[in-house]
């Protein structure tokens, strides 16, 4: 697709433009499901278009198309320097030469090239794992879900400044959730959380492993009927143990966007909010404890967001966001480093042909440290472990926050003891981190992701990757619920 | 008809030609053609044009059916969606027989077209850079034509064609001391946009006043209806879903089965005749005008999908897939606007909510922020700003034995939201006091 777009754009008349740039993006996805024992019908979809920006005397406008044949880019490029015309002098942000991207290379992800199943064979191993999900349930479990998407994504970009890039990935997100109910109570149960659409990441088919899954409907039954009969959360301040699909909701919301550079620029403070932290922060801030290493890794093979170079033609590295506790770089793109003057990330990213690119998390992970989850467990006397976002709030600064988790264990005196239904806990993002009092090492680790991640005016949706151990929190504000 | 309405009804006659045997169409698409502009510090952070039409096609044969969906590029489009016929054969061919298959097979044609006058990109960006001046105004404009259109092999054709602008601002003083104001509408109105920057500014003067920090508790409160709003929201969240009700998701669980009630002033309508949304579903059903949803603070009644209606066997209303309201309608009370503040006395007067989710699903239990301008009250006046705050409370208290009165006014309030496209959905709501509401953190 390089050389079509590359041969398209050559085919597009000179204008009276400084610079322009095209980013063309083409993602088909695929829906499977079946529920509660019925098979839904298959859906397909193919997302087909460009973005191409203009600058004209320092002013950027941007036009979005699905007709991507020369005459439609051209006609798109004047609409985009139309609208630069008319920003002019009054753009926040004027443009220099060197915001083009140069930047030239291909990537592609693992899973790409590999072998494709039917839909018969999806569609029937989607009927066992729903069947699992239900069964022996007494009754009891009324609602399950098996399901599979597949989404595969073309995407090149071009400009003026001689950068091309061409990157391929694909995506497989397997997904199982039960919901059971008895009387007044319901409880539901998932594979990674009802905002995840499942384990979600890069890769083949693989990725859809069928033993392996069975054996995750089984333990996402139980543990709905387990909710049932279990007593409400205990409340108070205590010990909490954050397993890696609760861990990812609160890397995402207390560390990712709070560090996302054009939040802290203000630019996102009528919709999405804005950050507690301040740039004079970065360098010497005290966001965690000493065992708090966060980075920024879009190497990271079969991550969600893994990627080679972000949707500005910036080449992505690995970053290191916090070390030791302290705050190093935000996330930011190259425009939102110079408007800054600080260090960032390549992470200005889009969500579909037709939406500018914006600061966004990638991969965002947690570093892994050195307690096995035994010994994590182990030094709590009384507190709890919770597994899996069920809800999430928290402020427009991204500071005061309250989540809840679909699974709790009471830890009592260093051990695991009962199951409690309806876990929550709050706290304020700039000294929850200081808490940090254990950190699982690698067999602790779950890569996981979610592409619901929403922000942007206009409204952006976008995939994003997160990697964390099993981590302890000391002296916390628990709650149950009410029922 | 429209240029759209046009390339779209010969699109889906070409279309049709192509099927065979007892394979049945519907083809919907939805479309606009939008100016976005967005700020920040009252200068232009990103502006640019958005023209997109995405088609789907959801073939039937018999019980199995599929449904693919491409994008529309004004040219080869016939040979687009040729192509998205071929892959809906092959995936029907593949498909089970669906138990739960249930369209429309009665054509009814309906035709709503709306125009407007939308700003052009250079009123757009005047309205902000010279009307905004000396305020840090952040935020974006959106305008330009939506349209949603339905064209069934039977002989259906539905169209729903809007003109729309959508501007939504805020104006910040400082930290998070700031208004947010916003102007929608089909005929755009300078002197009206104006007017509410003017407003802004009244209100940004309280916020300059020193800042009052609260303690956790229970606080006498005033919601405008931007702030009961989200908390509306919430409900439609599988509140009234025919589906949620029967597979243990809903927060309203307990009303419907009449273990709780609202406070009898509370009234919620589907209000599709008076609303936003198109009148028709994507599975070719014309909706009610009108469905109740809670009479005088009873659950009276649910929304039902399709799908739904043949799995629990069940009478379709018109609803999509997610049965949520589109047109949410709350009846005004008694207390008028003007006298609201009085109404509450001492307490917090709050603009906005922000971020809400269940913190006990089962007990329509929902946590939040305030957001925006939130006051401390004495007296019926305004005191103070203050910071913002979490809250965690239950629908069924809120509106029931807690609440105070509602205002007589209510306010319209459409949806901006522009996820995957731009929002034809929306509310009307009025202001709330209500009494022990209660925040935490």
């Amino acid at each position: 697709m390089l050389k079509e777009l590359t041969r398209m754009v050559a085919a597009v008349p000179r204008a009276d433009v400084d610079d322009w740039s095209v980013r063309w993006s083409r993602t088909r996805t695929r829906k499977w499901a079946v529920r509660r024992g019925v098979a839904e019908p298959p859906a397909a979809s193919v997302a087909d278009g460009a973005l191409v920006t203009a600058v004209v005397n320092g002013a950027e406008g941007w036009a979005a198309t699905a007709d991507v044949s020369a005459a439609g880019l051209a006609e798109a490029r004047e609409r985009a320097a139309a609208w630069a015309r008319v920003v002019g002098a009054r753009a926040l942000v004027p443009m220099v030469p060197t915001d083009m991207s140069e930047e030239r290379g291909v990537f592609s992800g693992p899973g790409v090239q590999g072998e494709e199943l039917s839909g018969a064979e999806i569609r029937d191993a989607l009927r066992m794992l729903e069947a699992r999900l239900r069964a022996g349930g007494d009754g009891h479990v009324v609602d399950a879900t098996a399901a599979l998407d597949v989404v595969d994504v073309d995407q090149a970009t071009w400009t003026t400044r001689g950068g091309s890039t061409l990157q391929r990935m694909r995506i497989v997100a397997p997904n199982l959730a039960a919901t059971a109910a008895k009387g007044a109570v319901s409880q539901g149960r998932s594979l990674a959380g009802g905002y995840t659409g499942g384990i979600t990441k890069q890769g083949g088919f693989a990725l859809f492993d069928v033993p392996r899954l069975l054996g995750e409907a089984d333990r996402i039954r139980e543990e709905a009927l387990a909710l049932l009969a279990a007593p409400n959360c205990p409340s108070g301040r205590m010990s909490l143990l954050l397993l890696p699909s609760q861990m990812m909701l609160q890397i995402h919301e207390s560390i990712g966007h709070p560090l996302e550079l054009d939040r802290i620029l203000g630019d996102e403070r009528n919709y999405a909010g804005t950050s507690f932290v301040t740039p004079d922060m970065f360098g010497t801030y005290r966001y965690g404890s000493d065992l708090l290493d966060v980075t920024f890794d879009p190497t990271v093979p079969g991550e969600l967001a893994s990627y080679a170079f972000d949707d500005a033609g910036t080449h992505a590295r690995r970053e290191w966001l916090i070390r030791k506790g302290i705050l190093e770089r935000p996330l930011g793109g190259a425009l939102s480093q110079r408007r800054s003057g600080l260090p960032g990330t390549a992470n200005a990213r889009a969500s579909a042909w037709d939406r500018p690119a914006i600061d966004r998390m990638a991969n965002l992970n947690v570093e892994p440290g050195s307690s096995s989850l035994a010994q994590l467990i182990g030094g709590i006397a009384r507190g709890v472990m919770m597994d899996t976002n069920i809800s999430w709030s928290i402020d427009d600064s991204r500071n005061k926050f309250q989540f809840g988790c679909e699974w709790g264990r009471v830890i009592r005196d260093g051990q695991l003891a009962e199951v409690v239904k309806n876990p929550n806990y709050r706290g304020i993002s700039a000294t929850f981190w200081r808490s940090l009092s254990g950190v699982g090492d690698k067999s602790t680790v779950e890569v996981l992701g979610t592409p619901f991640c929403g922000k942007g005016e206009p409204n952006q949706v976008v995939r994003v990757g997160h990697a964390s151990p099993a981590c302890r929190f000391d002296d916390v504000d628990v709650f149950g619920g009410v029922e | 008809m429209s240029d759209a309405e046009n390339r779209f009804s010969a699109l889906a006659d070409t279309l049709f030609t192509r099927l065979s045997g007892a394979e049945v169409v519907l083809l919907s698409v939805d479309g606009e053609s939008t100016d976005f502009a967005r700020f920040n510090h009252a200068r232009v952070r990103q502006a640019g044009h958005v023209q997109r039409e995405r088609a789907t096609l959801r073939l039937i044969n018999g019980r199995r059916h599929a449904s693919v969906t491409v994008d529309l590029a004004g040219t080869g489009d016939a040979e687009r969606l040729q192509a998205a016929l071929t892959e809906a054969r092959d995936l029907v061919s593949g498909a089970d027989e669906d138990p739960y298959l249930l369209y429309n097979t009665d054509p009814v044609s309906t035709r709503r077209v709306e125009h407007g006058h939308m700003p052009d990109p250079a009123e757009i960006v005047a309205s902000v850079a010279d009307d905004a001046a000396g305020l840090d105004l952040v935020g974006i404009h959106a305008a330009g034509p939506i349209w949603r259109g339905l064209a069934t092999s039977l002989g259906q054709r539905n169209w729903h064609q809007v003109a729309r602008f959508d501007a939504k601002v805020a104006a910040y003083l400082g930290g998070d001391r700031a208004v947010q104001t916003g102007l929608s509408g089909a005929t755009w109105d300078r002197a009206a946009w104006r007017a509410t920057l003017d407003a802004a500014r009244v209100k940004l003067d309280a916020l300059a006043r020193p800042p009052r920090a609260i303690n956790p508790g229970r606080y006498r409160v005033y919601l405008t209806p931007h702030a009961l709003e989200e908390l509306l929201g919430m409900m439609n969240w599988g509140g009234f879903s025919a589906s949620a009700h029967r597979t243990g998701a809903s927060p309203l669980r307990r009303l419907k089965a009449e273990e709780a009630a609202f406070h009898a002033s509370i009234s919620l309508i589907e209000d599709t005749a008076g609303g936003w949304a198109p009148a028709f579903t994507s599975d070719g059903f014309v909706r009610p005008d009108r469905v109740a949803l809670v009479s005088e603070g009873r659950f009276a009644g649910e929304l039902v999908s399709a799908r739904t209606a043949g799995e629990f066997q069940l009478a379709a209303n018109g609803a999509e897939a997610d049965e949520s309201a589109r047109s949410l309608v709350m009846a005004g009370g008694d207390i008028p606007a003007a006298d609201a503040l009085a109404r509450l006395g001492t307490g917090l007067f709050i603009g906005n909510l922000w971020y809400l989710n269940f913190s006990d699903r089962p007990a329509a239990r929902v946590t939040g922020m305030t957001r925006f301008a939130t006051f401390w009250v004495e007296g019926g006046e305004i005191v103070a700003p203050v910071p913002v705050m979490r809250f965690d409370e239950s629908l069924l208290d809120v509106l029931g034995k807690n609440l105070v009165g509602l205002t007589a006014e209510v306010a319209e309030l459409a949806d901006n939201g522009t996820y995957g496209g731009r929002s034809l959905t929306g509310s009307r709501a009025p202001g709330l006091v209500a009494e022990a509401f209660a925040f935490t953190l």
